[in-house]
């Protein structure tokens, strides 16, 4: 089990908040958190996810978004 | 599915787009120009005297229309939000050689679907150029390209620029005289005041809703295998080409079509210009309008770096001319907009690992 992997993908223009998420998952976590600012990366980064094997939760934080996500 | 939901949202806003901007062409607009963010950009920037090109001056309701659609319907959904520093001035540059690509093909990215739709063969090769630009633009962001992050603005700087739009329909409506204006060519042909602002208004709040964007599509397929945003283009043109065929405007080939040329190799160069250069920006000209209109500021200063470009592109003579091709001034800036955006490209691949 490693430290838990946090993504803050906030503030960062479309789509490189997919990006970020993609290189984190490329070492196949069981979880991890992914930080956004606005609705069109949240969208994004959940329908990525989704495509690669993951369950999403979304937390609406003061400022965005929590994503976790754990493999199904 | 979630996935298959939001494909349909698009397939459907693609649709109601396409028909805006087909009834736009039917009530007055010029040929395959229902809309074009780059030469209406470029109109606008002539309408305000920014540029004196007599055939391409009007102030386009469409464009103010797509900017108060977006920032209606951000504000009702909550998702307004003032935003912006991340590296403007860098954005602003992008912008102007965006916007150089683009009119050296003379049309942006939507009208360059539009003019496929209408059977224009040399939107097909700026369609490969196009693709071509942002391939390159998806190896730099797997090489980690970023303009760095945005930051929470005050409130009064992200509603700036959609009161500037207002400000403009202000004037076009009561003070005209203020602006100038085409009696010929392009500039000269449009649909009336409110039709166009109405469709604007349409387009404007449909794009920000499906976050539709031209390069996101062809981006999303290269980088994730993701065919969700494409299928918005897709719908847009079948819906253009479909009601093109039906109304006896489709006539395909390469000689002869408005307000274009057929400069192959600059038709190429100039949309794989925008094509970089819209995905180092993260969204093609349509996508800075919408994101602007939700008050992202950043997109708001490269829709300036546009309005510049346009200015320049007709006082300078880069932009291509319809029938001709692209002048040389115009191939030296694509070609030095080219090498700026590579440039500047593998200088801003952001360090791995910056946690």
């Amino acid at each position: 089990m490693g430290e838990s992997i946090v993504v803050d993908a906030r503030g960062l223009s479309c789509p490189q908040p997919v990006i970020e998420t993609k290189k984190a998952i490329a070492s196949k976590p069981e979880a991890l958190s992914v930080l956004v600012d606005n609705v069109a990366a949240k969208e994004n980064v959940t329908r990525y996810a989704n495509t690669m094997g993951y369950d999403v939760t979304i937390t609406q934080e003061e400022d965005g978004y929590t994503l976790c996500l754990k493999r199904r | 599915m979630e996935n298959n939901k939001e494909k349909i949202r698009l397939a459907v806003a693609g649709v109601l787009i396409g028909l805006c901007a087909f009834g736009l062409v039917c009530f007055g607009n010029p040929p395959n120009m229902g809309f074009c963010i780059a030469c209406f950009v470029r109109d606008i920037a002539g309408s305000l005297g920014l540029h004196s090109a007599a055939v391409v001056q009007y102030l386009r309701p469409e464009i103010l229309g797509l900017v108060l659609g977006s920032f209606i319907i951000s504000v009702l959904s909550g998702e307004f939000r003032s935003r912006g520093g991340s590296s403007p001035f860098t954005r602003l540059v992008l912008g102007f050689f965006v916007m150089v690509g683009a009119l050296a093909f003379l049309g942006c990215p939507f009208r360059m679907i539009l003019r496929l739709a209408g059977g224009d063969l040399n939107a097909l090769v700026a369609l490969c150029g196009f693709t071509a630009g942002i391939g390159g633009g998806v190896i730099l962001l797997n090489k980690g390209f970023s303009l760095g992050r945005s930051y929470r603005q005050p409130a009064a700087e992200g509603l700036t620029f959609p009161a500037v739009q207002i400000v403009l329909l202000v004037v076009l409506v009561a003070f005209p005289t203020l602006l100038v204006f085409s009696e010929t060519g392009p500039g000269s042909k449009h649909a009336a005041i409110a039709l166009s602002l109405a469709a604007g208004l349409i387009v404007g709040a449909m794009a920000q809703k499906t976050r539709l964007c031209m390069a996101g599509g062809i981006r999303d397929t290269f980088l994730i295998g993701d065919w969700t945003l494409i299928t918005g283009t897709a719908a847009l043109f079948v819906t253009v080409l479909i009601a093109n065929i039906i109304s006896g405007k489709f006539n395909l080939g390469f000689e002869g079509q408005p307000v274009a040329h057929t400069d192959h190799v600059f038709n190429f160069l100039g949309m794989a210009l925008c094509g970089l250069g819209s995905v180092m920006l993260g969204g093609c000209p349509l996508r800075q309008l919408v994101l602007a209109g939700e008050g992202n500021t950043d997109s708001a200063v490269t829709v300036i770096g546009m309005l510049l470009g346009a200015a320049a592109a007709h006082n300078l003579g880069f932009a291509g001319v319809a029938g001709k091709g692209v002048p040389t001034a115009g191939r030296v800036a694509v070609i030095f907009g080219l090498v700026f955006c590579v440039l500047l490209g593998l200088l801003k691949i952001r360090k791995a690992k910056e946690a």
